[in-house]
């Protein structure tokens, strides 16, 4: 069973990650957007450590809405929504519940994927958080059908979301400020897929 | 770059800090979070007329603030979107009841901030609508890009929508109107430098003294082409010709249908400008191209609308959604009727733009 204690520390080194990538995550968004994703989600995710002892009085459902309120509030841009709403249908998913099983983990990052899905209107393939998102979601389902741990499944989704984001190199974006590039958008990775790896991989590191 | 700033981290701060001394007699400012408000908000009765964005477009959108135009203005930081904490802030501080009506620009960012804000407004029982302001002509094609981008068109529907707003117009006949104004204006824009926001090292694009950028966005999106830089004349007749000759246009936008407490798809199509037709003419500079170049604009744009049998029934020339620093200017052209003139002719006042009353 996933902990409260272990939500808590995926929390903390996404916080890490997110800060030690600032510039490597600006460098990819300056390629085909504005530049501003690694600044963004620094930002937000150092108000989440900051409010983070507050947050975790809560249950996890509501520490994780307590994610999604901050970084709707902080981050700005469209990452800013996204993510906000990503934690907060998340968070809605595992309402009430001090620990959680594969079933809840499944329901969680699946939750979070329809939240970021309905907020943004972007597809699959659309050179988006959606390109990683997605795949490491059907991992998760693929592991749970298969009767696999949590930690299995969750490598499985690290792994997923990392061949997903680096997929997204030979698209052309869609959506955003990268889709006025039309073609020349071709070639480089997307940042939103990145930030959304490191969520992942983070998430198989620490919920155990 | 040289900038008048003390601290970049208090660019936004200290500037809606100055406003509000300078312009106390018409707005004040909320801080925690950030958003401008009409000094005697919330003005009982009046459909609320709400918009925002990044800075770095002054006077838009918090210079517009004040009778006659809007009741807030909600400001990100540099060419970034605001949160939707602002939106809803400024939202419950206008509200007088009749609702509010969320006039944003087509950026991804601003969208979806704007349509969280929505959510969370409605969700506290506030009558709340957004209208999507997407008139940059430079973008052709709306299925495989976040679509046209909002640029001048802003500051005409602003103007309009508020002095509807001010004669009594309630939520659903406003958005009625901001979506007519919408679909019926055209703008292109071109850049001759680049703009770097406070903090930067570099612009955001660089051009050379010998070439120009046509059909740029406001925040340095690129354009359609890159050219030999030509004269006034020649630009001009590029941007005209590229609003008047620009076919229908097709998108997808999303507005709140209060019933259901949902978003709603709407597909709506604008047509394509027609000789006779009355029109505003605004000549916009992008911050670093100077009045008296907007006038050469502006001559060679009214002689070119005249012979197409256009009529030129008011005008705006002047900076009003400016890019920072941006050398550059802006050509928006409204199709204007009866209701479009009597709100576009009523009493303003605001820092930005004061007439009438």
């Amino acid at each position: 069973m996933v902990t409260k204690e272990a939500v808590s520390k995926w929390l903390d080194a996404m916080t890490d990650i997110y800060l030690e990538n600032q510039k490597y995550l600006t460098e990819l968004d300056s390629a085909i957007g504005d530049g501003d994703h690694g600044n963004n989600m620094a930002r937000g995710f150092k108000k989440v450590r900051e409010k983070l002892p507050e947050l975790q009085e809560k249950d996890i459902g509501g520490l994780l809405k307590g994610v999604g309120m901050t970084l709707m509030s902080t981050v700005g841009g469209a990452s800013g929504p996204l993510y906000g709403t990503f934690y907060m249908r998340a968070g809605g998913a595992v309402d009430g519940k001090e620990e959680l099983d594969l079933a809840d983990v499944v329901a969680l990052f699946d939750a979070g994927l329809g939240g970021v899905v309905s907020r943004g209107r972007a597809e699959l393939g659309d050179k988006t958080m959606i390109d990683a998102l997605t795949p490491a979601v059907e991992a998760l389902k693929a592991a749970q059908e298969a009767g696999q741990s949590v930690e299995e499944a969750l490598q499985a989704a690290a792994a997923a979301a990392e061949q997903g984001m680096k997929d997204t190199a030979p698209l052309q974006a869609r959506k955003g400020r990268a889709s006025y590039l039309g073609e020349r958008s071709i070639g480089h990775q997307d940042p939103g897929s990145t930030s959304t790896y490191f969520m992942m991989k983070t998430a198989s590191e620490n919920l155990t | 770059m040289k900038k008048l700033i003390n601290a970049v981290d208090d660019v936004v701060k200290e500037q809606l800090e100055g406003m509000e001394m300078a312009h106390g007699d018409m707005l004040a400012v909320n801080y925690e979070p950030f958003f401008v408000y009409r000094k005697d908000a919330p003005v009982s009765g009046k459909v609320a007329v709400i918009s925002g964005g990044g800075s770095g477009h002054e006077p838009m959108h918090g210079g517009f603030v004040g009778m006659g135009m809007l009741d807030a203005a909600c400001p990100g930081a540099v060419f970034t979107s605001p949160t939707p904490d602002q939106m809803y802030e400024a939202a419950k501080k206008v509200n007088s009841g009749a609702g509010v009506l969320n006039l944003v620009k087509n950026y991804t960012g601003d969208v979806l901030n704007f349509e969280t804000a929505a959510e969370l407004a409605h969700g506290d029982g506030i009558p709340v609508q957004n209208i999507l302001i997407d008139d940059d002509a430079s973008v052709k094609d709306s299925l495989y890009t976040a679509g046209r981008r909002g640029v001048g068109t802003t500051v005409i529907a602003e103007k309009i929508v508020g002095g509807a707003a001010e004669d009594g117009y309630d939520l659903d006949k406003l958005a009625d109107l901001a979506r007519k104004v919408n679909m019926y204006g055209r703008s292109m824009g071109i850049a001759l430098s680049g703009a770097s926001v406070p903090g930067a090292d570099k612009p955001l694009f660089e051009l050379s003294d010998e070439e120009f950028e046509f059909g740029i966005g406001i925040h340095g999106e690129p354009g359609r082409v890159r050219q030999a830089m030509k004269s006034a004349d020649e630009i001009t007749e590029m941007m005209v010709a590229a609003i008047l000759d620009d076919e229908a246009y097709t998108r997808t936008v999303r507005e709140w249908d209060r019933e259901k407490g949902e978003w709603e798809e709407k597909e709506l199509t604008d047509e394509p400008f027609a000789s006779g037709q009355d029109v505003i003419l605004f000549v916009n500079s992008m911050g670093g191209t100077p009045v008296s170049e907007l006038y050469a604009v502006y001559r060679k744009a009214a002689m070119i609308l005249k012979d197409r049998g256009f009529n030129v029934v008011r005008n705006l020339v002047g900076p009003y959604i400016t890019s920072l620093e941006m050398q550059g200017a802006s050509i928006t052209i409204v199709r204007a009727d009866e209701e479009i003139l009597k709100y576009w002719d009523a009493p303003v006042k605001t820092p930005g733009l004061r007439w009438g009353g």
